[in-house]
């Protein structure tokens, strides 16, 4: 027997995943629906497979966990269905009032969603440790949640970089009350910030969370990333993303955090290793040219370094 | 679930068979069924406002941008709402079929403690007065969330303390309400009635009046410690004087886990009661459908770390309510396989309740689908705080605890008013929910996992479709709902004699059915025997 094989086991289990989203899309295609779909990000209607290993991983365990589900469901459901359509009183169905237990059923009924619970649980199990262990990270970067924006506090490389990054401009005139302004004309509608993280690519960057005044939660789905901002508290989270997918990443706040928790958004500018390091330096430069003039201008002319795009 | 054979069906000579006329009769209520339709009707007009909030909340995510209300008006749209439809719809409603059944289910002429009965019903009015004021007050009502958590609870303005003095009288009027059902149920069965021949219902009942017990005061001290956290300078929950804001999550969630039991188990039970009547079958392995509801009730009781693994938690603790979590899985699904059984090889008819019932197998299985996902750690991560929780929640909720609530509505109301309803319309009422109760919340886990935050008033312009379908589900929803009351109404004022079997020809067991249709006022004056 032949197997056909992929590059390698990754993209092999990935066109796997994949065969089942097209499944999805049609179950939605039948509602008649339009189905978007658009690179490395969600397609619409189900989680994005992202850019870390990560989020392949959880993408990978939503899937094998969603298809189990369809399984049950179907042998489950189909069995109530058959019931419903074949022991009709109307149909003239009499009732067998003597099968009220059976010891033997039931232990059968117990013991197989326990099996099916621990191939759910080892793969799962694997994933936890492997998410949770921060170790050998290259880059970390603080970031406190603010009512309603983020801060991003550079270590490591990019020691002394340090800027808030807000809802843009455009999104936040448009998204006042009767403002008047069509959302769809605005680009990136509550998705843009003013000045996004910057991060390099296949790199293992950790984040310490933390928070000044609520709790907020930091989430970027295409990193498989999301963890509570806490105040008094320091929470870790890290993603290394895949050389090559270099870009702009979106996500929000989750966590309900006042007025305007569904305006904060998370903007994270992925860059090659060598842009990122002429960002830093960049970056550096302006530190050092508002910190350098700080004695002969007066106060209101000092320049606030901020990130270029 | 017994066979029940009664010797004493006769109590119309009992010479006090009058209630009191006028108000009287409902402030001074000391009679399970008076007090079984306050909490009904109670709880049926908290429905409509705690629906009207939802109203409002699907017209504003219709499309993006903001069209209707201030975002701040937004959050306390969904904070009183799940308050609301949490304490003063599902519960209430729980407590109004176990006042009106239980004493007929287990043989008792009333509930063990008829006073305290009252009393715990007459909180409530207030309580969600109190509640309702809120949205008046400065500063608005809460608008932190339903789950009050600290520091963004302590923002609130006056809403806040009288929040908290609400839930502490919804929490001491279910604790009453609890204590009434194990009393009842544990000193009041009719002779021969032995715990497992008792009804499901009662069985369920009993296990969530535990539940109960255990849990409304773990959530009375997390409000209490917010509150003295405001205004009285402690710092239980405060990261600046050494408290802990995760603490509060907690508690809350010790608290809140089992509460999520105690909305579904009371329907566990009715189903249990529904589905053997319209099979014309008994329940199937009925003896470990009540192991396995103590079973869930048990494990409630571990796993509330599962709404909390974003907001840092060891590995250990990661992998402990995983498991833990899933292992609800078993009991679940035990109890679904036995209503699978239960009409397996029966004869099926389906009149209204049945027809709820089904919907409830179905959709509350949907609903426990996307828990079990939920379950699953590294996926939690990427569901957590998005629509993909708002429909899990919702299928559980909705076409699990409120369709369970329908279902009993639908099967006992002729043996409360001694009339059949009109069976058009309440097929109707079933089709219009069951169908878009699906558009309402299904198209919400793709939401989710498209990657749109919950408890938010403007969304981005990708989101926008699903958004749509799910209000004009939303709205169609609602609107079908007041064919409930309609109905009721109707049924209430007149319409066929109903028999004492009520569902002729499916010979229900129980000993509500061996009282006439409408049950008398005091029933079970002389204890009948079970044998």
């Amino acid at each position: 027997m032949s197997v056909i094989r992929g590059n390698n086991d990754d993209s092999n289990s990935a066109r796997c995943y994949r065969g089942g989203a097209w499944a999805l899309a049609l179950c939605l295609a039948a509602l008649g629906l339009a189905v978007r779909a658009e690179a490395n990000t969600s397609n619409g209607y189900n989680l994005p497979i992202g850019v870390t290993s990560l989020s392949r991983d959880i993408y990978a365990l939503h899937m094998e966990v969603f298809w189990i589900c369809v399984g049950i469901a179907v042998v489950v459901f189909g069995v109530m269905i058959y019931a419903l359509v074949k022991f009709r009183h109307s149909q003239g169905a009499v009732p067998d009032t003597t099968m009220v237990h059976s010891t033997k059923v039931e232990i059968i009924w117990t013991i197989i969603p326990v099996v099916i619970l621990v191939v759910m649980a080892v793969p799962a199990a694997k994933v936890i440790l492997m998410m949770e262990d921060t170790r050998n990270s290259e880059l970390s970067i603080r970031v406190t949640g603010y009512q309603w924006k983020w801060q991003y506090q550079y270590m490591d490389a990019g020691e002394g970089i340090n800027f808030f990054s807000t809802l843009s401009r455009d999104s936040n005139f448009a998204r006042q009350l009767h403002s008047g302004i069509d959302p769809k004309t605005v680009p990136n509608y509550l998705l843009d910030v003013d000045h996004p993280m910057v991060i390099p690519s296949g790199t293992k960057v950790r984040l310490l969370l933390t928070s000044q005044d609520v709790i907020h939660a930091w989430w970027v789905p295409d990193f498989g990333a999301k963890r509570s901002a806490v105040p008094g508290f320091v929470n870790e989270l890290w993603f290394k993303v895949d050389p090559g997918k270099e870009g702009i990443y979106r996500g929000q706040c989750t966590s309900l955090c006042g007025r305007d928790h569904g305006f904060m958004p998370i903007v994270v500018d992925v860059r090659t290793p060598d842009d990122f390091k002429k960002w830093v330096e960049e970056q550096k430069a302006a530190l050092k040219q508002a910190a350098a003039p700080a004695g002969d201008l007066p106060r209101s002319a000092q320049v606030l370094p901020t990130s270029t795009n | 679930m017994a066979n029940a054979h009664v010797s004493d069906t006769a109590h119309h000579d009992d010479h006090h068979d009058q209630p009191a006329t006028g108000i009287k009769r409902w402030l001074f209520a000391t009679n399970h069924k008076d007090i079984g339709t306050m909490y009904l009707v109670f709880s049926l007009i908290m429905f409509f406002i705690g629906g009207s909030m939802a109203m409002v909340i699907r017209a504003e995510l219709f499309q993006p941008g903001l069209q209707l209300v201030d975002p701040g008006f937004f959050n306390e749209m969904t904070t009183n709402h799940a308050l609301i439809m949490i304490f003063g719809a599902v519960m209430p409603a729980f407590v109004g079929l176990a006042n009106w059944m239980i004493p007929l289910q287990v043989g008792a002429p009333d509930m063990a403690l008829p006073r305290m009965n009252n009393f715990s019903f007459w909180i409530l009015p207030f309580a969600f007065t109190l509640l309702l004021s809120t949205l008046f007050v400065p500063g608005g009502a809460v608008a932190g969330g339903w789950t009050l958590y600290p520091p963004l609870s302590e923002q609130s303005g006056d809403a806040f303390p009288m929040l908290i003095f609400a839930v502490h009288m919804m929490g001491a009027s279910s604790i009453m309400g609890a204590i009434n059902v194990i009393v009842t149920i544990m000193n009041m069965r009719a002779p021969g009635m032995t715990l497992l021949k008792m009804p499901l219902f009662a069985w369920s009942w009993l296990i969530t009046a535990y539940l109960l017990i255990a849990v409304m005061p773990v959530l009375a001290g997390a409000v209490t410690m917010l509150l003295t956290d405001h205004f009285f300078g402690t710092s239980f929950f405060n990261a600046g004087g050494g408290g802990d804001p995760i603490m509060f999550e907690h508690i809350f969630w010790f608290f809140g886990h089992p509460e999520v039991y105690i909305m579904i188990l009371p329907a566990f039970g009715i189903i249990s009661e529904i589905l053997p009547t319209f099979s014309r079958k008994p329940l199937f392995g009925a003896t470990s459908m009540i192991y396995a509801i103590a079973s869930i009730a048990f494990l409630s009781f571990i796993v509330w770390g599962h709404h909390m693994f974003a907001d840092g938690m060891p590995e250990a603790a990661q992998l402990f309510y995983m498991m833990s979590t899933m292992l609800i899985a078993v009991p679940t699904g035990v109890k679904v396989f036995n209503w699978t059984a239960t009409m397996w090889r029966g004869s099926l008819s389906f009149e209204p309740p049945m027809l709820f019932a089904i919907a409830f197998l179905f959709l509350f299985s949907i609903g426990g689908f996307s828990g079990l996902m939920l379950a699953i750690v590294p996926a939690d991560f990427q569901y957590n705080q998005t629509y993909f929780v708002v429909a899990h929640f919702h299928y559980v909720l909705v076409p699990g605890a409120i369709f369970g609530i329908m279902a009993g509505v639908y099967y006992w109301l002729p043996k409360w008013t001694g009339h059949m309803y009109n069976m058009t319309l309440a097929k109707t009422h079933f089709w219009l929910s069951a169908i878009f109760v699906n558009v309402l919340f299904f198209p919400q886990h793709f939401l989710g996992l498209a990657g749109m935050p919950r408890r938010i008033p403007d969304y981005a312009v990708q989101f926008t479709d699903w958004n749509m379908v799910s209000s004009i589900g939303g709205f169609a929803f609602g609107l079908s709902q007041i064919l409930f009351p309609i109905l009721i109404i109707q049924c209430v004022r007149g319409g066929k004699k109903a028999s004492a079997e009520v569902w002729d020809g499916t010979h229900p067991t129980g000993l509500e059915w061996t009282l006439p249709s409408p049950a008398p006022y005091h029933s079970f004056g002389t204890a009948p025997e079970i044998r």
